[in-house]
């Protein structure tokens, strides 16, 4: 393996951090808005949440990935490698924080709503006043875990040829008629990225054991 | 539209033979890796410092590793240091070393739950090595980390759709096939969507049923 190899392999770094970095700043948001249809029991579509979180949640990726990339076209919406990557690593990621946005709403005590309530405070206030604070601390660790399994799924997207960490290296291998190194470094930088993650988790969980907010 | 889920139907036989393979992959893979992570898990709760840090490094390790990227290191790599496997026993045999990390890591968090006094008073009894495990320390482990290892096997199914790289002939590899024949992505991915979700409905239901089993057992 040349320097260069190596290089090739670390600009896949790169794309796995950017693409899992994207999927879950959408899914994140997208998550919490599936958990609170189903929070607020919004009648039909929260249906619809359950469903698509009952399905996505059991679809692998893959199947995913190339659903969205062949597939949608035949709907007349054509997507390129990149954003038919990003869309289905955003689809698959949204359902899992769904779950755990939900959880902790689910277990948020109803009596601090009820008397936001009796001080008249509106809707959206009592949302972003008293419900969003504890939950978000809540479902923190969650989320975390969540990234750290959204950056192990990246691979899928491979598939559509997307040069990821593990593609590069499968390139190099295949160049060099030596598979075993480029492998073995690329899961040098993936216990890196994750190694990073669980390091990040640690200290926002000892941040929120202390009082302090995010 | 409905056309093409009528020629999806008529290449049903395929289509089920794509699926067989999914449960017999989960079959083999979860009762595999259950049984060598039930045996693997005393390694981890060895109280020789050597070999506990060994297991934790493997187990860590996979936990760190893509299942694809396991995928080419096992299907690649293993030629090269001159074992010789058909892709569909490497993708088995990655599909099996790479789970029992998981299972031995779910059996470890609930044998941290048991009680030092059963194990205590197993002991007492004369139960050492492998008796004690078999009889004393499993049997309340296993139940008690039903629902996960449930869990891990829905995430087996998940993987096993990886499987399609290396040309294993699975649900999603038979369904990409179909979709190049005859040019219909949507209805052949949509179908495998929903056979996939209706094997995770299975596995639900089954790991629920053998859960109210374990509660009733313990009650």
């Amino acid at each position: 393996m040349t320097a260069y190899d190596y290089w090739s392999i670390t600009q896949g770094a790169l794309a796995t951090i950017s693409l899992s970095l994207v999927s879950i700043m959408l899914g994140v948001p997208l998550g919490l808005a599936l958990a609170l249809i189903r929070w607020a029991k919004v009648p039909v579509l929260d249906r619809f949440v359950y469903s698509y979180v009952s399905i996505i949640r059991s679809c692998p990726t893959v199947t995913l990935t190339l659903l969205v990339f062949f597939a949608l076209p035949q709907l007349g919406l054509s997507l390129d490698p990149l954003p038919a990557a990003i869309v289905a690593l955003t689809i698959s990621t949204s359902a899992f924080n769904c779950e755990i946005w939900r959880s902790s709403l689910v277990e948020f005590p109803r009596d601090q709503y009820d008397a936001a309530l009796s001080f008249a405070m509106p809707r959206f206030t009592r949302i972003r006043r008293i419900v969003m604070p504890q939950v978000c601390r809540a479902s923190l660790p969650g989320l975390v875990n969540e990234m750290t399994l959204q950056i192990k799924s990246t691979p899928a997207v491979a598939v559509i040829g997307i040069v990821e960490i593990t593609r590069a290296a499968l390139r190099v291998g295949s160049n060099t008629y030596e598979p075993l190194p480029p492998f073995i470094f690329a899961l040098v930088l993936y216990g890196l990225i994750v190694f990073a993650l669980i390091r990040l988790q640690r200290a926002v969980e000892k941040r929120l054991r202390s009082g302090g907010m995010i | 539209m409905i056309n093409n889920f009528l020629i999806i139907w008529q290449q049903r036989d395929i289509v089920l033979a794509g699926l067989l393979n999914t449960v017999i992959l989960l079959v083999i893979s979860g009762v595999a890796s259950l049984v060598l992570g039930a045996l693997f898990t005393p390694l981890l709760m060895s109280e020789n410092k050597a070999v506990s840090r060994a297991a934790a490094a493997y187990v860590d390790a996979m936990r760190c590793a893509p299942f694809l990227l396991f995928v080419y290191l096992i299907y690649f790599g293993l030629p090269t240091l001159g074992v010789k496997m058909s892709n569909w026993s490497a993708g088995a045999v990655a599909l099996i070393l790479y789970n029992t990390a998981y299972m031995s890591e779910l059996l470890r968090g609930a044998w941290l739950e048991l009680p030092a006094s059963l194990i205590e008073s197993g002991k007492a009894f004369g139960f050492r090595g492998l008796t004690l495990l078999r009889r004393i320390i499993l049997p309340p482990v296993m139940l008690r980390a039903m629902p996960l290892v449930g869990n891990q096997l829905i995430q087996i199914v998940k993987d096993s759709a990886f499987l399609t790289v290396i040309a294993v002939g699975e649900l999603t590899h038979e369904m990409t096939g179909i979709q190049a024949t005859y040019f219909i992505p949507f209805a052949a991915f949509v179908a495998a969507v929903l056979l996939y979700w209706c094997l995770c409905l299975a596995i639900e239901a089954g790991t629920g049923m053998l859960n109210k089993f374990a509660e009733e057992r313990r009650a």
